[in-house]
């Protein structure tokens, strides 16, 4: 082999362990979560740490789903997360169409204004609304979680809207010569266009309702409507925290996000760049 | 003469499509937005009606060294961790701009802890991160490295949140692979004429490309470090607590703003206070928010408008 061509190869080699390296720092957490709860007490607190377990148990998993209500709370999740999801699919193509199709004289305004509101932080706003809700006797009920995802949230819209700008603006005059009206368009030509952004944005959805915690903890005050998210800080009030049925509990929260991510990871990644680059 | 307005189909139509977001801006950000300052200047708990005390909140945060901790450990965090998770970002998506087999696979990887439950990641990372049996310590015990109480020790346990961040970079990272990819082959290739070498490459072409993605994403993780929240109140209460429930770890060393303000709110039930607090962070997010804005409009009209 002449010089150049090793010279090429160790560089080829080097960069192949230090990617390998990098990506099995990046699993450690998920290997430490999967075979965490398939350990035995003895051998979660044995030192030094092993990180296969000397025997496998699902013991932790039946344990973890007795000790809460832990399918009542998936339940209760799962029912928030439709819901949530139901509003923004009905919401979100319908205002992205209106800035990216319509032309009419407030669009200019609202698309400025969905910027500023994508940044606002829920802690400020979160003491008056939940005044609000209170008053209106809701808190402790799944509406304060559910209602503010049917007028639509900002970052959808605008990775919507950007979609949208990209469909050929021709259809839809050929369609208004035919006396079509604007919201005929909207049902028959710019929905069934937009399917692949709108699931980037059924999944981005899915993903905040399922993993909420701020919103839970404030609004939700009774055991039994707990959501998982809050379901698992049960674990973590014990005097000694069971760690192997944390684990458990986590794996199987975590399960349908990584499945739903596995399946739609190409929408996930293109609806991110398509934010980051040109909102 | 009155000019006259012209109210178009097409105006209608517009703003009933838009109406649901409207009611919404209305009700979830204009109202609740002004509410907050006005129960800035007042008392009140959940039950009570506020009562005006003008500016005492204010002043009584100024006084409070509790206010100052949690805003110190937020600009900590903020201005650490930010330009730690970028240059991570930055070197991955460089990494994975490159072509070889398994890259989906290594992208995926990367990009995987972002997808998970906050709630769900930051447990394990308590666990990980336990002195005796967590995975941390136990691996530097190899290198004969005597790792610290990550979460236990004051001094250690924001590096802990700094390393939590790193792990969950992989929102930047895409985008920062976008534009990386946006890059024109053409100017690598004349580089290479011209003899510049990697490094040149990457400082004269690369950078300049991708600086107003970066400094975007910079404000974005600056905004995002100010509504620290989850990570914090998860160890906070795992680590047993104090008894009111309203703990900021240990020597309050992870109080993070957003943490004392919901103490503030729900557990010391002085929501006036809390209401100053989250207009005290308004303005910070705003003026970030209106840097970026600028910032984006001008690369957009850098790169020749869209």
């Amino acid at each position: 082999m002449n010089p150049y061509r090793a010279k090429k190869y160790m560089s080829k080699i080097l960069f192949a362990v230090l990617i390998a390296v990098l990506a099995i720092i990046f699993l450690l957490p998920f290997v430490v979560m999967f075979t965490t709860s398939f350990k035995t007490m003895e051998d979660a607190f044995m030192v030094p740490v092993r990180i296969w377990p000397r025997e496998f148990t699902v013991e932790n998993y039946r344990k973890a789903i007795n000790k809460i209500p832990y399918f009542s709370y998936m339940g209760n999740t799962a029912y928030i997360t439709l819901l949530s999801l139901l509003g923004e699919m009905l919401v979100v193509p319908m205002v992205a169409y209106s800035l990216a199709k319509i032309r009419w004289k407030g669009a200019g305004l609202i698309s400025g204004l969905l910027m500023g509101t994508m940044m606002l932080p829920f802690t400020v706003t979160m003491i008056p609304l939940y005044r609000t809700w209170h008053a209106l006797g809701l808190t402790g009920t799944y509406v304060p979680l559910i209602a503010p995802h049917f007028v639509g949230n900002a970052y959808y819209i605008i990775i919507m809207r950007q979609f949208m700008k990209g469909l050929p603006n021709s259809l839809f005059e050929a369609a208004t010569l035919d006396g079509a009206s604007e919201f005929q368009m909207y049902l028959r030509i710019a929905l069934p266009l937009c399917k692949p952004a709108l699931t980037t944005v059924g999944i981005y959805t899915f993903l905040s309702a399922w993993s909420d915690y701020l919103a839970p903890l404030i609004y939700i005050n009774k055991k039994d409507k707990m959501t998982l998210s809050l379901g698992l800080q049960q674990f973590l009030n014990e005097y000694t925290i069971d760690w192997t049925q944390l684990m458990a509990a986590a794996v199987i929260f975590v399960l349908p996000i990584l499945g739903l991510f596995l399946i739609f990871q190409r929408n996930f990644v293109e609806g991110i760049a398509t934010a980051g680059l040109k909102a | 003469m009155r000019k006259k307005r012209h109210i178009t189909r097409s105006d209608i139509d517009g703003f009933l499509f838009a109406l649901p977001w409207l009611v919404g801006f209305v009700l979830l950000c204009v109202y609740p937005l002004s509410m907050s300052l006005y129960y800035s200047f007042t008392e009140f708990n959940p039950i009570t009606d506020p009562v005006w005390i003008g500016l005492e909140n204010y002043i009584s945060l100024f006084k409070d060294p509790r206010f100052y901790k949690s805003l110190r450990n937020t600009c900590f965090y903020a201005f650490i961790a930010t330009p730690i998770n970028l240059v991570t970002a930055l070197v991955l998506a460089s990494l994975i701009s490159r072509r070889f087999r398994g890259r989906g696979l290594v992208r995926t990887v990367f990009f995987l802890p972002s997808v998970i439950p906050m709630v769900a990641a930051t447990m394990v990372w308590i666990w990980m991160f336990d002195p005796t049996y967590g995975f941390i310590n136990n691996f530097l015990k190899w290198f004969s490295i005597d790792g610290p109480a990550w979460l236990i020790n004051p001094k250690t346990t924001k590096w802990a949140l700094v390393m939590m961040g790193m792990w969950g970079t992989g929102t930047t990272m895409l985008v920062c692979l976008a534009a990386l990819q946006d890059v024109p082959v053409s100017y690598y290739e004349s580089a290479q004429m011209d003899g510049a070498n990697g490094v040149q490459r990457f400082l004269f072409i690369t950078l300049p490309c991708v600086a107003h993605v970066i400094v975007y994403q910079a404000i974005l993780n600056l905004i995002n470090a100010f509504q620290y929240f989850t990570q914090v109140y998860v160890i906070t209460t795992a680590s047993g607590g104090s008894t009111s429930g309203a703990s900021g770890g240990p020597e309050n060393s992870i109080l993070m703003y957003p943490l004392y303000l919901f103490h503030n709110a729900f557990i010391y039930q002085k929501m006036g206070k809390a209401s100053a607090m989250a207009w005290i962070l308004m303005v910070v997010v705003g003026l970030l928010t209106i840097v970026m804005v600028k910032l984006s409009d001008k690369a957009v009209s850098n790169a020749g408008g869209e």
